[in-house]
């Protein structure tokens, strides 16, 4: 992905600034039992719009996008996605959750499937594609994750960073609007993180929708158009990346950001 | 330095490298059995005794069952294995005796439909042993051959003469409680172990109490309640089949056991596993049947086996109720007067075809783990 590319996408973000938000959490609460893990949370995410989440251990970063396809259940407040508000109807939970992709810190690829069969099993029987299609739409997103050539071995066979790059081919073939990122990188050895935050960066060039859990603060420049700073289950702080990295308002993204970034 | 090698490699004579391979055959047992058996003066104490006893009983076990054996004898003459009684097995009366123990108190004219019931049973087992058969048409052969199997058994089609169930008896008895017993509990235990985990309360509470309150009981209790009590309980004119009733008492018994090990494979996932095939949409059955079992059912095969193992035999316990197992047809061959004291080769003859059917089953989950973890290498 060259420079003048990503110039492109970012120019065509701004049409997007204007269009009805794909995402939209309304007051959202949630507590387990005494403790309040999530205290009205309200965002809107545009289409092609890009969000860093951060914020300490414990804040609620990944128990939000977790309640945004229902992994976790929120008490209180609204959630829509791309025009489905999100309830208890089974319905609305399955059509959400096609619409929205998730890649996970643990990577959970299903061990017992070939890399293949594990991109291709949620389209053939959730979107219903037949085996031949959904095996032409596998290969060419292993071939963009450039994994294409371990296709046929199983998840125990690759390294960690090759399983979290096939666990974002896997998202992205059920063709999802929006993809959900759950801190992608905490899990890996430092010499394989850099490649997984390359397929993320390329992922963002093409126009994706993108919510991030993640500590890697040079990402969040990199691509962010708004960083959520969040604290003891509240949203402290947003902000555009130069903003909020140059210049935080708020005396807890402070402290966060000193921790961060002078290890 | 590659070089070199390579040259004395090929410049060695072929005789010394045979010689080579001769010494290291022998050497190398020399070399282990020294390491094991004669490392201390302890241990080549205690190699030298075991090894002694070893000897005797093998030696006596020969002696018993073969050199002193009473291979042939007249029919209903026990004369011959009397002299021998104490010093040589009397396998006459087992030759005798082998058509009863394997087939009970059945129609002596029609047996050859419980002979050709075994064998249906043995191809299934086999068929379903081969993984080139594992596709969805063989519960398609299973369910064929099991219609067969109670067709064979019972008659009163075909032009068959009907051979009520009480008069079934020997192996096909054990197989066919083994075996439907196994095929019906094991998706009963799927579904208990499901249910456990189930949100709803009432789903929940009701497989624990099923399997809190068969584990509570023995199963020759249920055997009773289910061959004694519960006709009781059965209005006016309604008859249920005693075998049926039996392996009814069976399924459940097993039903709960196996629904405790599935458990224990569902609760060794990680929450991913589930999270996952959530997070890609997969509705709740999709996820358990693609997803969930086959890794859960995997890690569960040893314990599963386990199971399946001890249900086969615990199916001789049937004989408390009246049903003519191979053991009770074993055990009635050998109550006339004439063979009275002649208990040792019936047994060993049962325990044989216990052990054949038992090995058998734990030979092929260990294949079935192997091969499941070369091709996972998970």
């Amino acid at each position: 992905m060259t420079d003048a590319m990503r110039e492109n996408s970012k120019s065509a973000d701004g049409a997007a600034d204007h269009g009805p938000p794909v995402l939209e959490l309304r007051g959202v609460c949630k507590s387990y039992g005494n403790f309040q893990v999530l205290t009205d949370i309200n965002l809107s995410v545009k289409q092609s719009e890009r969000i860093v989440i951060c914020g300490p251990s414990g804040s609620g970063k990944s128990t939000m996008i977790r309640c945004i396809n229902r992994l976790e259940e929120h008490e209180r407040g609204e959630i829509v996605v791309d025009g489905v508000l999100l309830t208890d109807d089974l319905d609305s939970i399955k059509e959400i959750r096609r619409e929205v992709g998730m890649v996970f810190q643990h990577f959970n690829l299903f061990p017992h499937l070939t890399i293949l069969e594990n991109c291709t099993m949620a389209p053939t029987i959730v979107r219903g594609l037949s085996k031949r299609s959904a095996e032409d739409l596998a290969r060419s997103y292993l071939d963009r994750v450039r994994i294409l050539d371990q296709a046929n071995k199983f998840p125990g066979q690759l390294s960690g960073g090759q399983q979290q790059r096939v666990a974002i081919a896997r998202a992205l073939c059920m063709k999802p609007k929006i993809m959900l990122f759950d801190e992608p990188t905490s899990a890996l050895d430092p010499e394989m993180v850099k490649e997984v935050l390359d397929t993320m960066v390329s992922l963002a060039d093409n126009g994706m929708t993108m919510l991030c859990v993640t500590h890697e603060m040079s990402f969040a420049s990199q691509i962010a158009d708004r960083v959520i700073f969040m604290d003891s289950g509240r949203i402290v702080e947003t902000g555009t990346p130069t903003e909020f990295f140059r210049n935080p308002k708020n005396e807890r993204s402070r402290a966060f950001l000193s921790k961060i970034l002078h290890r | 330095m590659s070089d070199t090698q390579i040259t004395e490699i090929s410049l060695m004579p072929p005789t010394t490298r045979r010689d080579d391979r001769l010494r290291y055959l022998i050497a190398v047992p020399g070399a282990w059995a020294k390491r094991n058996l004669f490392s201390s003066w302890s241990s080549t104490a205690i190699t030298l005794l075991l090894g002694y006893f070893l000897c005797r009983t093998a030696i006596s076990a020969i002696e018993w069952g073969i050199l002193q054996a009473v291979w042939t004898a007249p029919p209903r003459d026990s004369e011959a294995c009397r002299i021998m009684q104490g010093s040589g097995a009397c396998w006459a009366l087992v030759h005798e005796k082998l058509r009863f123990i394997l087939f009970g108190p059945y129609p002596f004219a029609e047996q050859w439909r419980p002979a050709a019931a075994i064998l249906v049973f043995l191809s299934l087992y086999l068929v379903s042993a081969l993984r080139s058969f594992w596709r969805p048409a063989i519960i398609l052969i299973w369910a064929a051959g099991l219609a067969a199997i109670v067709v064979l058994m019972r008659g009163g089609i075909f032009g068959l003469p009907l051979v009520p169930t009480d008069a079934w008896g020997g192996l096909p008895i054990t197989l066919i409680l083994a075996t439907f017993g196994i095929t019906a509990a094991f998706p009963l235990a799927v579904f208990v172990a499901l249910g456990r985990r189930s949100p709803l309360p009432v789903i929940r509470w009701l497989c624990v109490s099923y399997v809190e309150l068969i584990r509570g009981v023995p199963l020759i209790s249920l055997l009773f309640v289910a061959s004694v009590i519960f006709p009781l309980f059965m209005p006016d004119g309604i008859h249920l089949d005693k075998l049926l009733r039996a392996q009814v008492a069976i399924i459940l018994f097993a039903g709960a056991y196996l629904a405790e090990v599935i458990r224990g494979g569902l609760q060794s996932l990680p929450k991913g596993q589930f999270e996952a095939a959530d997070a890609l949409g997969l509705a709740y059955h999709q996820k358990i049947t693609r997803i969930i079992l086959p890794q859960a059912l995997r890690k569960v095969i040893p314990p599963l086996v386990n199971t399946f193992i001890a249900l086969f035999k615990d199916t001789s316990l049937v004989s408390i109720v009246g049903i003519f197992d191979l053991l009770t047809a074993a055990k009635t061959s050998i109550s006339e007067p004439i063979w009275q004291g002649f208990s040792i080769e019936v047994y060993a003859t049962v325990a044989a075809i216990y052990f054949i059917f038992c090995y058998a089953m734990s030979r092929y989950s260990r294949s079935l783990e192997t091969k499941l973890r070369i091709s996972h290498r998970a």
